[in-house]
C-alpha cells in the first residue's frame, strides 16, 4: 500500500471512531483539527496494544471507561498558573480599569481545565480589589478536570514556576500567601474559591451560559477546525455584554472568523479583544 | 498526459535543530536561492519565554521569507516556517499548521518528533528530512517514520555538530539518505531538488 492511501485510510477509521464517540456518547470531537486528535488516538492505541484504530471502535461501545479514558487523551490539559505571564500584565493594565466601571462582574473562563488559570485571575482581582463583586463561572467539558479544579489542589513541584509567573506578572504580594502547603501538594486558600461556581460546559455542543462581561478562553480554540472557531466565537459574542472583553491564548486570534468585525482591539500582542459599542457594527 | 508527471518527487522539506541549530540552519538557508520553490518548516529547540528571535535572525541571513508558523495558516513553498516557542507544531491533512500546547515530547516544546510524524500525514513520501546538531535524541523517531513513508533522509556528520547526539540518534534509529557535513547540506539539498523534480517530469 502506498504511503498516501496508508494515511487516507487511517483518517476514514478515524472519522469513525469520532462519529462512534459523538453516536454513543453525545462528545462531538469531529471538528476537531484532525492532527492533535490522531496523536491522542495512536498513541492510546499503541499503549493499550490495539492493531488499528478501528479495533479501538468496538471496544469504546462496549466498555463506558474506554471512553473515560479516551476522553482525558482527547482533552489535552495541560495548563499552568499565570501562564504567558504578559497577557496577565495586560489584563492588569488595560483590563481592570474598564471592569472598575460595573458595580457586579461576570466572568466566564472556558475551558479551564484543571483550574490553574481560574486561580489566578482569582488572585488578580483579589489584588486589585475586585473579587467581591465578582462572580467567576469556570466550565470545561472534562468532569475529572473540572474535580480537580475544583479541588485547588496542585503539585509541590511547579509551585518554583509558578511564583515565577506569578512575580512576572506584576505580582506584588508573598504567592505563597495563597495557598497551604502541604508534603507533596498545596492547597489553594478558600477565600478564593468563593465566588468561583465550576461546571460542566462542551463549547462544541452547549449553548450561552449567560451574559458575561469578561471572557477568557485560552488554548482552547487552537484545537478547533474553522467552522467549530466560529461557532465559539459567536457563542461569545453573544454571550458578552456590549463593551465586553475576550481573551484568547497568545496563538489564538479572532481575526480570520467571519464575525472578527464585531470585536475591537485591546492588545492585539496579547489577543485581547472588545466587543464593540456601537451596534451598528452588530 | 498523465497527472502523474506533473506530480514532485518532494513538496517540503522539514528540519530539526537544537543545540547549536541557529549557526547550523543559517548555514543550511543561506545557501538557499530567492526561487527555492519548496516550503521549509523548521523546529528549533528554544526557551518557551522567547519569543521570536530565531526568524529574526535567520530571516536576516538568507534570501527567502523566514516567518514564525501561525495557526491555521496554509503552507507555501518558497517560505520557511518557524515553529513558535512553547507550541507543539503539527501538520494537518490540507497542509496548513496547527498548534498544541500538549506535554513536551522528549523533554521539548515545540518536538521535532511531533512535526516530522504529522508531515507524513500530510505529505507523504513527498518529504526531504533534514536532522541537524543537538544534545538529545528528539527528531530520531519522527525521521524512522518518514524514511519508512517513503521519504529522503539527511543526516548531518555528527563530527561537524556543534552537539552531534541529535545526529548520531537518528543514525542508530533509521537508514538515512545522506551524511553531510554541515557546509555541503544547503547546496546539496538545491542539488537534489533541481534534480529529482526534473526527473520526476520527465522520466
Ligand atoms: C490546553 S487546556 C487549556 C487550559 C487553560 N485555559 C490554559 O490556557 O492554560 C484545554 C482545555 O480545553 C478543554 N476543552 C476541549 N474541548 C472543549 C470543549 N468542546 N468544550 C469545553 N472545553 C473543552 C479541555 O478539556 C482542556 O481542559
Amino acid at each position: 500500500m502506498s504511503t498516501s492511501e496508508e494515511v487516507e485510510n487511517q483518517q476514514i477509521e478515524l472519522q469513525l471512531l469520532l462519529q462512534a464517540i459523538y453516536l454513543k456518547y453525545g462528545y462531538d470531537f469531529r471538528s476537531y483539527a484532525k492532527a492533535s486528535v490522531k496523536r491522542r488516538i495512536l498513541h492510546r492505541m499503541t499503549t493499550d496494544q490495539f492493531p488499528n484504530i478501528s479495533a479501538m471502535q468496538h471496544r469504546l461501545l462496549e466498555d463506558v471507561s474506554f471512553f473515560e479514558t479516551l476522553l482525558l487523551d482527547l482533552s489535552i490539559n495541560v495548563t499552568e498558573m499565570f501562564r504567558d505571564p504578559t497577557f496577565y500584565l495586560a489584563l492588569r493594565k488595560e483590563v481592570i480599569p474598564l471592569l472598575r466601571n460595573y458595580p457586579f462582574l461576570k466572568i466566564w473562563h472556558a475551558g479551564c481545565s484543571s483550574g490553574e488559570e481560574v486561580y489566578s485571575m482569582a488572585i488578580l482581582l483579589k489584588e486589585e480589589g475586585l473579587y467581591d463583586r465578582a462572580q467567576i463561572y469556570a466550565t470545561d467539558m472534562n468532569q475529572v478536570i473540572l474535580k480537580k479544579a475544583r479541588d485547588g489542589i496542585f503539585s509541590i513541584n511547579r509551585l518554583k514556576s509558578y511564583t515565577m509567573n506569578y512575580q512576572r506578572a506584576g505580582g506584588q504580594e508573598s504567592f505563597s500567601d495563597y495557598y497551604n502547603a502541604h508534603y507533596d501538594h498545596v492547597v489553594m486558600d478558600k477565600s478564593l474559591k468563593e465566588n468561583i461556581l465550576f461546571s460542566d460546559h462542551n463549547l462544541a455542543t452547549d449553548g450561552v451560559f449567560g451574559e458575561m462581561h469578561l471572557i477568557i478562553c485560552r488554548n482552547v480554540l487552537i484545537y478547533f477546525n474553522r467552522e467549530l472557531q466560529d461557532r465559539v466565537f459567536r457563542l461569545f459574542a453573544e454571550s458578552l455584554t456590549l463593551g465586553g472583553i475576550m481573551c484568547l491564548g497568545s496563538k489564538e486570534s479572532v481575526r480570520l472568523s467571519n464575525i472578527s468585525t464585531i470585536f475591537d482591539d485591546i492588545s492585539k500582542e496579547e489577543k485581547i479583544y472588545r466587543k464593540s459599542l456601537s451596534l451598528d457594527k452588530i | 498526459m498523465s497527472s502523474v508527471l506533473h506530480e514532485k518527487r518532494f513538496e517540503v522539506v522539514v528540519i530539526g535543530a537544537s543545540a547549536g541549530g541557529i549557526r547550523a540552519l543559517t548555514m543550511v538557508l543561506s545557501a538557499l536561492p530567492e526561487d527555492f520553490a519548496l516550503p521549509i518548516i523548521i523546529v528549533q529547540h528554544v526557551h518557551p519565554h522567547s519569543g521570536g528571535y530565531i526568524s529574526h535572525i535567520l530571516g536576516a541571513k538568507c534570501a527567502l521569507i523566514v516567518k514564525q508558523a501561525d495557526e491555521k495558516e496554509s503552507v507555501l513553498g518558497g517560505t520557511v516556517y518557524i515553529a513558535p516557542p512553547n507550541y507543539h507544531l503539527m501538520l494537518e491533512t490540507d497542509r496548513s499548521f496547527s498548534l498544541s500546547v500538549a506535554a513536551p515530547v522528549n523533554y521539548s516544546r515545540p518536538a521535532i518528533d511531533v512535526l516530522f510524524e504529522t508531515a507524513i500525514d500530510a505529505y507523504y513520501d513527498k518529504i526531504v528530512c533534514i536532522v541537524l546538531t543537538g544534545a538529545n535524541h528528539d527528531g530520531s523517531q519522527g525521521a524512522a517514520k518518514i524514511h519508512r513513508a517513503g521519504g529522503y533522509i539527511i543526516v548531518q556528520d555528527p563530527t561537524t555538530a556543534e552537539a552531534d547526539s541529535m545526529p548520531r540518534a537518528t543514525l542508530a534509529a533509521t537508514p538515512v539518505d545522506k551524511v553531510l557535513p554541515l557546509e555541503q547540506i544547503g547546496a546539496y539539498l538545491l542539488q537534489l531538488i533541481n534534480r529529482s523534480n526534473q526527473l520526476w517530469h520527465f522520466p
